[in-house]
């Protein structure tokens, strides 16, 4: 649509300048006139108009010269030139474009041709002109999106840091393009020795990525501290994810539930290339394979969140990694691959220079440092007394009064229950309320979960734990526990609590009855101090723990004491 | 053969420039009579660059005011000076002049016709 534009004339020869700017000033148009280049190019920058008619030949400075000053005073604005010149000069039209020119008129002038060219060129500018605005404007966005990114990402990094990561025994390579790309590692101190770890992969990458992952950091965390079990922890995080992720999205992921004091390795695998338990003991590697479906896939009714259970040792390691490793190419596109890693684990000589050799492996196979994919090592070293649980999300009570206590309460469960309820997070937060205690809540949980499973495994379901000498031991007991529980349709376990409190001093004793026919405490004690076997060392450290540890004589009713004394 | 005046030309000329018309037609005639010292100074000196400049501008302008045999005139001069003959100059200049002179007389006519002085 013709649009009133404001345009310069250059044109040395009076008749032709009247002639030119008469025409154009007819179209509608404001017309400014120089009769030299020098004068149009300082014409030029006073009126700054949008459009340009140049005469080629002139003197003091000719069309050309003008035309690459007007060019460069214009800078990224489109500012059309038309030259005025004769259409039988190859040369000219030559030199004109090169001086900037986006057009030509001949003489004489046809104002219907210049009209259409004015037209045309202006749509030009005028597109020119949006391009610019857009760039701006996207470069804007762009710069508010790093920004919330970078936002998102501190408090990201506040939430999956929370945990243990730190822990000596704990090695990881994850940079944080990883970690902005779905990649989540979480450690934590469970009470009752053992340390959950929790290798993720969401799909995705970025923001929606890292969205997911906060939810099922605060769950693991959370959950933990309170003395969930590991079971319980990853069916929560399903439904969790299931109920906020989209149905493209999902999070393959390694659970491991490292039981160190009873040597026991529990490992879930949804989703992710095999991690491997490295034993110290003969040099086997065995895989931890992914067996289940990634989380947020499955309804809560349909999870399965049954762990492989394998038998642990001092000395042996875990190796654990995202996909992001075996995935990576090269210059040549090459990928990283299954086999290469597996070529590294073969030629590794030395367990503690494993990590490093696939690292150098992958360097050398990269040429660089790799940004996007992570690596975990969890060794099992000998932490005496280092690895106190360090209780998270618990906050400290203010100072309080010292008031008396004398309650006590007791609870039973039954083969439903049994089967299904996990008691000791109830207890534990039962515990969290005896402020004096709280300080020792992690081995008091140690002490009750130890004389719990006691209870249900040898009281109720019968199982001797002899079995359990070697890897395959392991197995099949907890696959006989699970078929027998699964089975069982009478018996019971309860627990009792009973905490008296005057001044400064108090105790707490936990009574664990079962229904099962009992069995002589102190013999097995004694058997238990002298043999070094699997899952054979719950009763002597549950007396280590505890101010106190006696029992019935036909051994069904277990009692442990804590007392406490001149603490706030 | 090129006209002298090109009739069609003028009333394309008159429609543009409306009252402003006669003026142009002035304009036009001074500046042409300094077009000719130029040309006329650039025979003399011998600078074929110059004389083909000069050529090429009075064609242009004459073309625009419709002095198509004129225009014609200098198109040849400009294509002897870029071809470097100079020797031709001296006898294009004059058929030159006197076709200025012709085509002034048809101007000052035309002005007249518009009414106004000569």
């Amino acid at each position: 649509m013709p649009r009133r534009l404001s345009i310069l004339i250059a044109e040395d020869g009076a008749a032709d300048r009247m002639l030119l700017a008469a025409i154009v000033r007819q179209q509608g148009h404001h017309v400014v006139t120089a009769a030299n280049g020098a004068e149009a190019v300082e014409l030029f920058e006073r009126e700054r108009p949008q459009l340009v008619l140049m005469d080629a030949l002139m003197p003091v400075m000719d069309g050309f010269e003008a035309a690459q000053q007007i060019k460069q005073l214009a800078g990224n604005e489109l500012v059309p030139i038309i030259f005025l010149t004769s259409l039988t000069e190859n040369e000219a039209l030559v030199r004109c474009l090169e001086a900037g020119g986006d057009d030509f008129i001949a003489k004489p002038y046809n104002p219907i041709i210049l009209e259409a060219k004015i037209q045309a060129m202006n749509r030009l500018r005028r597109l020119q002109a949006t391009v610019l605005e857009q760039r701006d404007l996207i470069g804007r966005r762009n710069q508010q999106l790093l920004d919330e990114q970078r936002a998102a990402k501190a408090i990201f990094d506040k939430v999956a840091h929370a945990g243990c990561l730190n822990a000596p025994n704990i090695r990881y390579r994850q940079s944080p393009r990883a970690l902005f790309n779905g990649d989540l590692l979480l450690a934590a101190q469970a009470p009752a020795g053992r340390m959950f770890v929790l290798l993720g992969d969401f799909t995705g990458h970025g923001l929606p990525a890292a969205i997911g992952a906060m939810p099922l950091a605060e769950t693991f965390y959370g959950m933990t501290a309170k003395g969930y079990s590991s079971n319980q922890i990853l069916r929560d995080i399903n439904a969790k994810l299931k109920l906020i992720l989209p149905v493209e999205m999902f999070c393959c992921a390694t659970f491991l539930d490292i039981n160190l004091e009873q040597g026991i390795l529990r490992v879930w695998n949804g989703g992710l290339p095999d991690g491997y338990l490295l034993k110290t003991v003969n040099g086997a590697r065995l895989p931890l394979r992914s067996r289940h479906l990634p989380l947020g896939v499955r309804e809560a009714t349909s999870f399965d969140d049954t762990f492989e259970t394998l038998p642990l040792a001092l000395g042996d390691r875990l190796l654990l990694l995202s996909d992001g490793l075996l995935e990576s190419c090269n210059a040549d596109d090459q990928l990283f691959g299954e086999q290469r890693l597996l070529a590294v684990l073969e030629s590794n000589s030395d367990p503690a220079t494993l990590f490093d050799d696939i690292q150098e492996a992958l360097h050398a196979f990269h040429g660089q440092i790799l940004d996007d994919l992570s690596l975990v090592e969890v060794s099992m070293i000998a932490e005496p007394g280092a690895v106190a649980p360090h209780l998270l999300h618990v906050y400290p009570l203010g100072s309080r009064e010292l008031r008396p206590r004398d309650w006590s309460t007791c609870f039973e469960l039954r083969p439903g229950s049994l089967r299904s309820a996990d008691p000791l997070p109830m207890a534990m937060q039962l515990l969290l309320q005896i402020s004096p205690l709280r300080y020792r809540v992690g081995t008091i949980f140690t002490v009750l979960t130890e004389l719990y499973a006691n209870a249900v495994e040898h009281g109720v379901l019968l199982l001797d734990s002899s079995i359990k000498s070697d890897a395959e031991g392991f197995a099949s007991y907890y696959r006989e526990r699970q078929r027998r529980l699964d089975a069982l349709s009478e018996g019971f376990v309860s627990i009792e609590f009973t905490v008296k409190s005057e001044g400064a001093n108090g105790s707490l004793r936990i009574a664990v009855r079962d229904s099962g026919p009992g069995f002589d405490v102190q013999c097995a004690l004694n058997q238990q101090y002298c043999s070094e076997s699997l899952g054979g060392r719950g009763l002597r450290m549950i007396r280590q723990l505890s101010e106190r540890f006696y029992w019935e004589p036909d051994g069904k009713v277990l009692n442990v004491e804590f007392h406490w004394s001149g603490h706030a | 053969m090129a006209e002298h005046l090109d009739t069609s030309v003028l009333v394309t000329l008159q429609e543009v420039m409306e009252a402003e018309y006669p003026v142009l037609l002035d304009t036009f005639l001074v500046d042409s009579e300094e077009r000719l010292r130029l040309l006329q100074a650039a025979c003399r000196s011998g600078e074929a660059e110059s004389l083909r400049q000069a050529a090429h501008s009075f064609k242009g302008s004459c073309s625009n005011m419709g002095a198509a045999l004129l225009a014609e005139l200098c198109r040849e001069m400009e294509e002897s000076a870029r071809r470097d003959q100079l020797d031709e100059a001296p006898v294009l200049i004059e058929r030159i002049e006197r076709e200025f002179a012709i085509v002034r007389i048809l101007y000052r006519a035309e002005r007249q016709r518009w009414g106004g002085p000569g």
